[in-house]
C-alpha cells in the first residue's frame, strides 16, 4: 500500500508522532470502555516522555492507572486482565526494562493462547520507547524490538510516521493478540499528516511505500524512515530511491518488500538495532528467498554495531545509524 | 455460593468425593506416566487434596483461580472434567487444550481456571490481573492465586501481592507449603518462621492454617473471600501440607526420609476428614466404600476416554497462535515435507 493512497488531505490534520499516539489512545478509550492504560507515571505525571499527557484528567485514575515500579508484576497483571476480558494498554517506560518483565511476556502472554488450545484471547497492547540520541546511556536507549519479533506468539510494530503511529496503535488496541508498539523516542516531535477518521487503522502486517522509486529499495523503520526519505530527496535525479516503512516487524509484509526488490534489484535495510541476528537479517533472508534472481547487488544493512549505547555525545553519534549511512549504503550498490 | 460448601452435609460429602477423585486421578496418572502412556512429566498433588478442595469449597463457581505446575488437584476441586483432563495428559485432541498444553498447562478459562503453570510464581500476577478485571468491571467475583512455598521467594510474587494490596483488589493468595521447594526444604529457602509472615510487608492479613484439614482451609479462604469482596484487599494464607510423592514422578527424593513421609501420612487429610464425617454420623464405612468405588469408576472411565480419543492431527501444530493468523506460520505449514508429503497432512 502506498502512503499517498491512504491519505486524503481533506481528512487529515498535521500533528506530531506523540500527539498521534495520544489521539489513538483517546479515541480507543472513548470507543471501548474495556480499554485502559497502565504503567509507571502515566497518570497525573503524563508519562515520562509525555505521551499519555492529559488523558488522566479526561479518563481518571481507573483508566489511566499508575503502577508500582514493578515491570514483571504489571506485565503479569495485564496478561491476567487480558485473559479475563479487559483490554489493557501497558506503557513500559523504556524498552530496556523489558528484561525485568520478560518472564511474563515470554512464558505467559505469548504462550497462553497456544498452550490452552486457542481457548483464550490475549488483547493486550504494550507500548514502549526505544532508541538512542538523548544521551540516556546504555540502560535507557536500547532497541530491542527484534527480541519480540523473534518470539512466537507476539506481534511487533514500529511506526516511522505520525500516521502509522496512530493507525498502528489503534490496530494494536483493537487486536485480540498481544501487540508491542515500539516508539522511537527521537521522533515524538516529528510532524506528519494524520487521518482524522476515528476508524482509521493501519493493518498489522502491512508495510507502506512512503516514496516510490525504481533504482533501489530502502526498507526502513522508525526514525530511519524519515532520514531515508530525506536521502531519497537528496539523491533525486541521480538515484531513484523507493522507501518502504516496514511498520510491522512481525508479521512482516514480505510481499510488498519482495515486489519492490523485484522492481529495483537492490535492497538496503535500515533499522536502529544491533546488526547481528536481527531485523536486517530477516528482511535480507526473505528478500533472497523470494527475489534472489532479481537482486543485482549484495543486500546492505544499516544498523548499530553490536555495542551498547554509549553515553557521551560523540560516542553515541558514532554508533547511531543515520541518513548518511543510508546514503553510503545506497551508493555502494548503485 | 459454591457448588459445594462445607456448611452442609451434602457439601461435605462432595468435598470428600473431590478429595478422593484427586487422589485417584493422580495415582492413576502416575501409573500411566510410569508405563510411558503419558508423555512429558507430571507433578502429583497426592497428600495436598485438602488445600485445593478446601479453597474451592469457599469460592463461588464464577471465581477465578490461577494454578501451579502441581495443578490437577486445583482443576478437580474447581470442577473440571476428569475425562478432558486425562485426555489432555495423554496428549489427545479432546483434551482441555487440544493436546497443546499437557499436565502443566491445563486450563479452562470459562470455568474460571486460568491455567496450571510451568513457571514457579507466575500464578499470583495472573490472579492480580484477574482481580483487576473484576475490580474494573465491578463483578461479584474474586481471584485466588495458588502458589507453592518455593514461589514465595520469587520476585514477581512480591510484585503481584504488593500491587493487589496497594489497589485493594479482590484477590486471595494461597501458599501451599508442602515443605519442599522442588528438592530443597522450605527452611533453606526462606528466613521467616511462617510464610504468611510476609503479609506484614503488604499490611494485609497473613494466616497459617493446617493444610491437612479441609475445614480449616475452607474457613480461611471464606474469610479472605469476604474481605476481598468487601473491597478490603487480599489475604495471604499459608496452608501447611505435604506431598506424598516426589517433586515430579521419578524424583528419587534423597532429601527426605521414609519416616517423615509416614509421619505426615498419619495425619492424612482424606482419612481424617472421612473419620470426622463418620464420627458425626454423616457417613458410614460402607457409604465410604461406595463413594470410593464410584470415584475409581469415574477415573477408569476417564482413562478409557483418554485412550480412545484421537491424537491431534499434525496440522493442529500450526493453529491457535493468534486470533488473527500470520502468513509466516501459514507459509511454513504449506511447505512440502522432506518425504514428499505435505506438512500437517497424512504422515506422522
Amino acid at each position: 500500500m502506498t502512503a499517498q493512497a491512504q491519505l486524503d488531505p481533506e481528512q487529515t490534520e498535521t500533528m506530531t508522532v506523540r500527539e498521534a499516539i495520544r489521539q489513538a489512545l483517546r479515541e480507543e478509550m472513548e470507543r471501548d470502555e474495556d480499554v485502559y492504560i497502565m504503567g509507571e507515571d502515566v497518570g497525573l505525571f503524563g508519562g515520562v516522555l509525555e505521551v499519555t499527557g492529559d488523558l488522566f484528567e479526561e479518563f481518571g485514575e481507573e483508566r489511566v492507572r499508575d503502577t508500582p515500579i514493578a515491570e514483571a508484576g504489571f506485565m503479569g497483571a495485564a496478561t491476567g486482565a487480558a485473559a479475563t476480558g479487559t483490554r489493557p494498554v501497558v506503557e513500559l517506560m523504556f524498552s530496556d526494562f523489558m528484561g525485568v518483565s520478560m518472564e511474563q511476556i515470554m512464558n505467559q502472554m505469548a504462550k497462553m493462547r497456544y498452550m490452552f488450545g486457542g481457548k483464550t484471547e490475549m488483547p493486550v497492547t504494550v507500548r514502549t520507547t526505544e532508541g538512542g540520541g538523548m544521551g540516556a546511556a546504555s540502560q535507557h536507549s536500547g532497541t530491542v524490538h527484534a527480541w519480540i519479533a523473534h518470539f512466537p506468539g507476539l506481534k511487533a510494530v514500529a511506526p516511522g510516521t505520525a500516521a502509522s503511529a496512530k493507525g498502528l496503535t489503534k490496530a494494536a488496541i483493537r487486536s485480540d493478540d498481544p501487540v508491542f508498539v515500539f516508539e522511537n523516542k527521537m521522533i515524538y516531535e516529528q510532524k506528519g499528516s494524520v487521518p482524522t477518521d476515528e476508524d482509521f487503522t493501519v493493518p498489522i502486517g502491512e508495510a507502506s511505500i512512503e516514496q516510490e522509486g525504481d533504482d533501489v529499495t530502502v526498507v526502513a523503520t522508525q526514525r530511519l524512515v524519515g532520514e531515508s526519505l530525506d536521502v531519497a530527496e537528496t539523491l533525486d535525479g541521480d538515484v531513484d530511491v523507493e522507501v518502504i516503512d516496514a511498520r510491522s516487524l512481525y508479521p512482516l509484509d514480505t510481499d510488498t518488500i519482495v515486489e519492490s526488490v523485484e522492481k529495483t534489484g537492490r535492497l538496503v535495510v535500515a533499522d536502529e538495532s544491533p546488526l547481528s541476528y536481527g531485523i536486517h537479517a530477516e528482511v535480507a533472508a526473505r528478500a533472497q528467498e523470494e527475489a534472489f534472481f532479481s537482486l543485482d547487488a549484495p543486500i546492505q544493512r544499516v544498523g548499530t554495531p553490536d555495542t551498547h549505547m554509549p553515553f557521551s555525545p560523540p560516542l553515541e553519534q558514532e554508533v547511531l545509524p543515520d541518513g548518511d549511512e543510508v546514503q553510503h549504503a545506497i551508493e555502494r550498490i548503485t | 455460593m459454591a457448588d459445594y460448601t462445607l456448611a452442609t452435609d451434602d457439601g461435605r460429602l462432595e468435598a470428600l468425593r473431590r478429595m478422593l477423585l484427586i487422589r485417584e486421578f493422580d495415582t492413576t496418572a502416575g501409573e500411566y506416566f510410569a508405563d510411558g502412556e503419558i508423555p512429558g512429566f507430571v507433578h502429583l498433588y497426592i497428600g495436598e487434596e485438602a488445600v485445593g478442595v478446601g479453597a474451592c469449597a469457599a469460592l463461588d463457581p464464577d471465581d477465578y483461580i490461577a494454578s501451579t505446575h502441581r495443578g490437577h488437584g486445583h482443576c478437580i476441586a474447581k470442577g473440571l472434567d476428569p475425562e478432558l483432563m486425562m485426555a489432555e495428559l495423554f496428549g489427545k485432541q479432546d483434551g482441555y487444550c487440544n493436546g497443546k498444553g499437557g499436565s502443566m498447562h491445563i486450563a479452562d478459562v470459562d470455568s474460571g481456571m486460568l491455567g496450571a503453570n510451568g513457571i514457579v510464581g507466575a500464578g499470583p500476577p495472573m490472579a492480580t490481573g484477574a482481580a483487576l478485571t473484576i475490580d474494573y468491571k465491578d463483578l461479584d467475583k474474586v481471584a485466588l492465586g495458588f502458589l507453592g512455598d518455593g514461589a514465595v521467594a520469587q520476585g514477581q510474587v512480591h510484585e503481584a501481592i504488593n500491587m493487589a494490596s496497594t489497589w485493594d483488589l479482590p484477590a486471595v493468595f494461597l501458599v501451599e507449603n508442602n515443605q519442599y521447594g522442588e528438592a530443597t526444604p522450605v527452611e533453606k529457602q526462606h528466613n521467616v518462621e511462617n510464610l504468611s509472615d510476609t503479609a506484614q510487608a503488604y499490611d494485609i492479613p497473613g494466616v497459617t492454617v493446617d493444610g491437612m484439614d479441609v475445614t480449616a482451609v475452607a474457613e480461611a479462604v471464606e474469610e479472605a473471600r469476604k474481605r476481598a469482596r468487601a473491597g478490603d484487599g487480599p489475604t495471604l494464607i499459608e496452608a501447611e501440607t505435604y506431598r506424598y510423592r516426589g517433586h515430579y514422578e521419578g524424583d528419587e527424593q534423597p532429601y527426605r526420609t521414609k519416616e517423615e513421609i509416614e509421619q505426615w501420612q498419619e495425619r492424612d487429610a482424606i482419612e481424617s476428614f472421612k473419620q470426622r464425617l463418620i464420627d458425626r454420623g454423616e457417613l458410614t464405612e460402607s457409604e465410604f466404600e461406595e463413594l470410593q468405588s464410584e470415584v475409581e469408576e469415574t477415573i477408569a472411565d476417564a482413562v478409557d476416554y483418554a485412550q480412545d480419543a484421537d491424537m491431534p492431527d499434525p496440522s493442529e501444530a500450526y493453529e491457535d497462535m493468534f486470533g488473527e493468523p500470520v502468513p509466516e506460520i501459514e507459509q511454513f505449514a504449506a511447505r512440502p515435507r522432506a518425504d514428499g508429503g505435505t506438512r500437517g497432512g497424512d504422515t506422522r
